[in-house]
């Protein structure tokens, strides 16, 4: 049993314990600089190494270890069996340590060049990044890299670990020249600290331990600096009220709240909020938690708000201080980072996730690169996979947002792919491009509807996508025959008439393609606005860019048609030589032959032309306008 | 009968019924933070998926993931059902815990057990710890999953546990086969999760990621919640095995020769099937002894899962067979 003194002495300590709260902080060096040495060190030495991890760690440093002698604290990190195998770590792995003052949530983040996502990943939750050196090597490439990346995701505090000062003698001489070769590319960033520390991870020096080899160093050890860093909270509290809600919480007729967390600043009962996106305003009736109503909550903390009215409010609202609004906007600036294998392109639709806000999103234009090794700006025309591009966006709906200097949660966002539904891009929203509140669509004393009704007919979108040969020409020209015989008025769009004039100035790579598509798209929506039915043929390989097309118009106006013929059915017809072309090396990024063609997944009309003839394939294409109501 | 246990779990339950008074802000600023993390993923949930479900295992981490759970969307009651994935040979302490809590809170819950396991007698003792959880809790969860067309479930994994966890994603992305695959998880970045699916796949949640075990108890401590005793120091009939103190915790323990059973001060650091669990004698009769022998004890708490002693790697295999 444990004494009574002892254990009043514990208890005390443990409720002292995270007085500090939580610090978050990212290591990054290069595979060999010692990153997951010195996390292992923090570990072992905050006494949180469990007995049975230590014997499986000396059961497995001697299967996989690479330290020659003594315990290999790397082998504590590397989660999973692959990873171990190859001897290097290519994932976020997250760690957990408590002193007495604070609980640390270390991400471990990968050194290895192909893997920026991670890092970014890591740092974007991140207080601190120790960006580590080894002293006998100096300041990298990789160093300029992850300190690039620090700060690009908003870390304000970076500290220079010198690390394997055991294998340079412990002297000063080679750490202060390391310091000012770091300080020359940190200096100017927007890092508010910058703490240089010589240390050796193997050997815990300047770690818990003052180093006693280097008695010149005059500076915090690791663990001081750490436990006593502040920790960005009192930042997002300085900040505005922002209040992304989540959640509406209607557990009855008589409670109507709104759960979320208090991204920044903080709110008292009685104060007066805002709603971003309408300007409609309240006054904070009370602040509900599980554990009572509270007068007053800040950043952080996760509440239920209760306004004295009735207001019209929903998951993707922000609440915010009326006299410090975020902005409001469908159009701004943000650094993107890539994800994924597939490039960015710019004008290709993708959602974006910012609070509980979800909306489709095209890249309006990719202004240029930044490359993080040099820090210079280099022109680009698409993202690829760790790439960082400074580009302007677009939104469907304007959406409620700060600065990400001034506030990381509300100031960045993801973008998804609509398809695979992949993370593929992280973005940091760098200034709004206009105020969407003070533009208003000028309103139309014609609208679309009265235009299609003097034409006694509904506008429509006939899309027929397929491969080069297919015959969507062919079927279009017989059902806008059949239509203008029957009294209809309609447009074609095709390769022949778009471009030699509006799009005669793209190519056929896969950002002129999807840019030729948007255009085309945009040119039918006016038509279906003039109230025309409006047949569109084209090869449009992409579904993202058909996608987009579809989102343009309004709810069942448009049709895709799926020409369907086998691909040596075209090669067979190859009515324009093109496959002939194509094979001989004269034309490239030809679809279905080294450039893909993705079928349309659940198309309105699916038309099999092998089993069709081109009249029937029409007929069956005019049905389809009657059965859904679009000509009578 | 009201047992001690059941007015314990009556008068927290009190805490959700009535308007709750001005509480204890005093709680370690630490674990605040803990806590608001768990109710913003928790929220998040409810609000993106269609048929969220959380998994409650009746372990002391599922009770606090419950808790927050209850705290995250007062005064409404969460808005998805519990489900347990009752192998037939947890303890019977477990049982009632669970029927009592949930009983007591009128929450929803599902026991599902794998059917087929059941006729074919699966049982620990004659087919093994590995097949006996192959069939009874992967089995039986992706049978439970399938059949409530779940598209996210609440899991109450720590990336302190296990080496392989320490890089699991908050929002862990399943395929339409429940499966979990290392190379397609999605970066997770500041609180934005990616919440879209594709009909038939899920995502399995876990909103203690943060969290270590002292994090865990020092939470149960500091805000009174309910735990099945047997997580505290009783005089209980063990047998040891393999080295290994098993509780004899019904009759279906049979003895082998030269074993007997002894009554020893014991309890659990973890909970799960009573032949597959591992005692340890201790002291701790009350949660602050837990606490102090927490610090001052050091074994990682899986050391009691036999299942996992086989492998170092054998939880990431689990995973990938789509186990917790």
């Amino acid at each position: 049993m444990i004494e009574t003194s002892v254990r009043r002495d514990i208890m005390e300590r443990l409720t002292r314990a995270g007085e500090g709260g939580v610090l978050r902080f990212i290591t990054c060096g290069s595979v060999d600089d010692g990153k997951s040495t010195l996390i292992g060190r923090l570990l072992y030495d905050s006494k949180l190494l469990l007995e049975d991890q230590i014997a499986i760690l000396e059961r497995d440093s001697r299967r996989h270890g690479t330290a020659s002698d003594g315990i290999d604290f790397a082998l504590l990190l590397d989660g999973l069996e692959a990873e171990r195998e190859q001897g290097i770590t290519i994932d976020v792995a997250y760690r957990f340590f408590n002193t007495e003052k604070r609980k640390f949530i270390v991400a471990d983040t990968p050194g290895h060049e192909q893997y920026t996502r991670n890092m970014a990943t890591g740092a974007s939750t991140a207080d601190l990044a120790i960006i580590l050196v080894d002293v006998r090597k100096g300041v990298l490439t990789q160093t300029r890299r992850h300190t690039y990346i620090a700060n690009m995701m908003g870390i304000r505090h970076a500290v220079l670990a010198v690390n394997k000062m055991d294998l340079a003698s412990y002297s000063p001489a080679h750490f202060h020249r390391i310091v000012s070769d770091y300080l020359q590319i940190a200096e100017h960033l927007g890092f508010s600290t910058i703490t240089p520390i010589p240390i050796s991870a193997q050997f815990g020096d300047n770690i818990f331990q003052r180093s006693q080899a280097m008695s010149w160093y005059n500076g915090p050890t690791l663990m001081e600096h750490l436990e006593n860093v502040d920790n960005s909270t009192e930042k997002k509290i300085a900040f505005a009220f922002r209040f992304p809600v989540q959640w509406v919480n209607r557990p009855n007729l008589d409670f109507r709240g709104f759960s979320g967390s208090i991204a920044a600043g903080s709110i008292a009962r009685d104060d007066d909020i805002v709603v971003a996106h309408s300007g409609k305003s309240a006054k904070v009736k009370r602040i509900v938690t599980a554990e009572g109503d509270l007068e007053h909550a800040s950043a952080g903390e996760a509440i239920t708000l209760v306004l004295d009215r009735e207001i019209d409010i929903a998951r993707g609202d922000m609440l915010a201080d009326p006299q410090s609004r975020p902005e409001v906007s469908d159009q701004f600036a943000a650094e993107i980072l890539w994800m994924t294998e597939e490039e960015m392109l710019p004008s290709r639709s993708y959602l974006m996730k910012t609070g509980g806000q979800i909306v489709p999103v095209s890249v309006t234009s990719l202004k240029h690169k930044l490359n993080v090794n040099t820090f210079d700006k280099e022109p680009g025309t698409a993202l690829k996979l760790n790439e960082i591009g400074v580009c302007t966006l677009s939104t469907a709906r304007p959406i409620a947002f700060d600065v990400y200097d001034d506030q990381r949660e509300t100031g960045s966002f993801i973008l998804i792919d609509r398809f695979s539904n992949q993370t593929v891009g992280a973005g940091m929203i760098e200034f709004s491009l206009r105020r969407a509140s003070n533009i208003h669509t000028h309103a139309m004393d014609m609208d679309k509807t009265q235009r299609a009704e003097l034409k006694g007919q509904k506008p429509a979108v006939l899309w027929f996508t397929g491969l080069s040969g297919a015959g969507k020409s062919t079927v279009a020209n017989l059902v806008e025959r059949k239509l203008v015989e029957a009294g209809r008025h309609t447009y074609s769009l095709d390769g022949d008439n778009v471009r030699h004039g509006l799009n005669r100035d793209l190519g056929f790579t896969d950002a002129d393609r999807v840019e030729n598509i948007r255009r085309i798209g945009e040119v039918a929506k006016l038509m279906a606005d003039a109230g025309l039915i409006v047949t569109c043929s084209f090869i449009s390989p992409f579904r993202s860019e058909r996608q987009m097309v579809r989102e343009l118009m309004e709810e069942g106006e448009f049709i895709e048609v799926f020409v369907d013929t086998p691909l040596e059915v075209c090669i067979k017809r190859d009515p324009k030589g093109l496959y002939k072309k194509a094979h001989a090396g004269e034309i490239k990024n030809f679809t279905g032959f080294d450039s893909p063609y993705e079928a349309p997944e659940a198309p309105e009309l699916h038309l099999h032309t092998g089993e069709l003839s081109p009249e029937n394939a029409a007929e069956q294409v005019i049905q389809k306008l009657i059965d859904r109501g679009l000509i009578g | 009968m009201p047992t001690p246990e059941l007015t314990a779990i009556e008068t927290y339950a009190r805490r959700f019924k009535d308007r709750p008074a001005g509480a204890s802000r005093a709680r370690a600023s630490h674990l605040k933070a803990l806590e608001a993390e768990a109710i913003h993923i928790m929220r998040e949930v409810a609000a993106e998926f269609e048929r969220p479900v959380m998994l409650y295992s009746i372990g002391k981490d599922s009770t606090v993931m419950l808790h927050l759970a209850m705290k995250a969307f007062w005064p409404s009651k969460p808005p998805f059902p519990l489900l347990h994935i009752d192998s037939l040979w947890e303890f019977q302490a477990m049982g009632r815990f669970r029927d009592g809590l949930v009983e007591t809170l009128s929450l929803d819950v599902i026991v599902w057990v794998n059917e087929e396991g059941r006729a074919r007698k699966i049982n620990p003792f004659t087919d093994g710890a590995a097949l006996h959880t192959q069939v009874m809790r992967t089995d039986g969860l992706l049978q439970a999953l399938n059949d409530g067309k779940y598209d996210a479930a609440f899991g109450g994994g720590r990336r302190d546990e296990e080496k392989s966890r320490a890089k699991e994603r908050i929002f862990s992305f399943r395929n339409s086969a429940h499966a979990w695959d290392p190379r397609s998880q999605r970066p997770e970045l500041w609180r934005t999760f990616n919440t879209r699916i594709r009909k038939g796949e899920s995502i399995r949640v876990f909103p203690l990621s943060n969290w270590t075990e002292v994090d865990v108890w020092q939470y149960i401590l500091e805000e009174q919640i309910p735990i099945v005793p047997l997580y505290l120091a009783d005089e209980r009939p063990v047998v040891k095995r393999d080295g290994v103190l098993i509780m004899v915790d019904d009759e279906r323990m049979k003895l082998k020769p030269g074993e007997a059973i002894e009554m020893k001060k014991i309890r659990f650091r973890t909970l799960g099937c009573y032949p597959l669990t591992g005692a340890v004698e201790s002291e701790a009769e009350t949660l602050e002894d837990i606490v102090l022998e927490m610090l001052t004890v050091h074994t990682s708490e899986r050391a009691g899962r036999l299942i996992d002693f086989d492998e170092t790697g054998s939880m990431e295999k689990k995973k990938r067979e789509g186990y917790f």
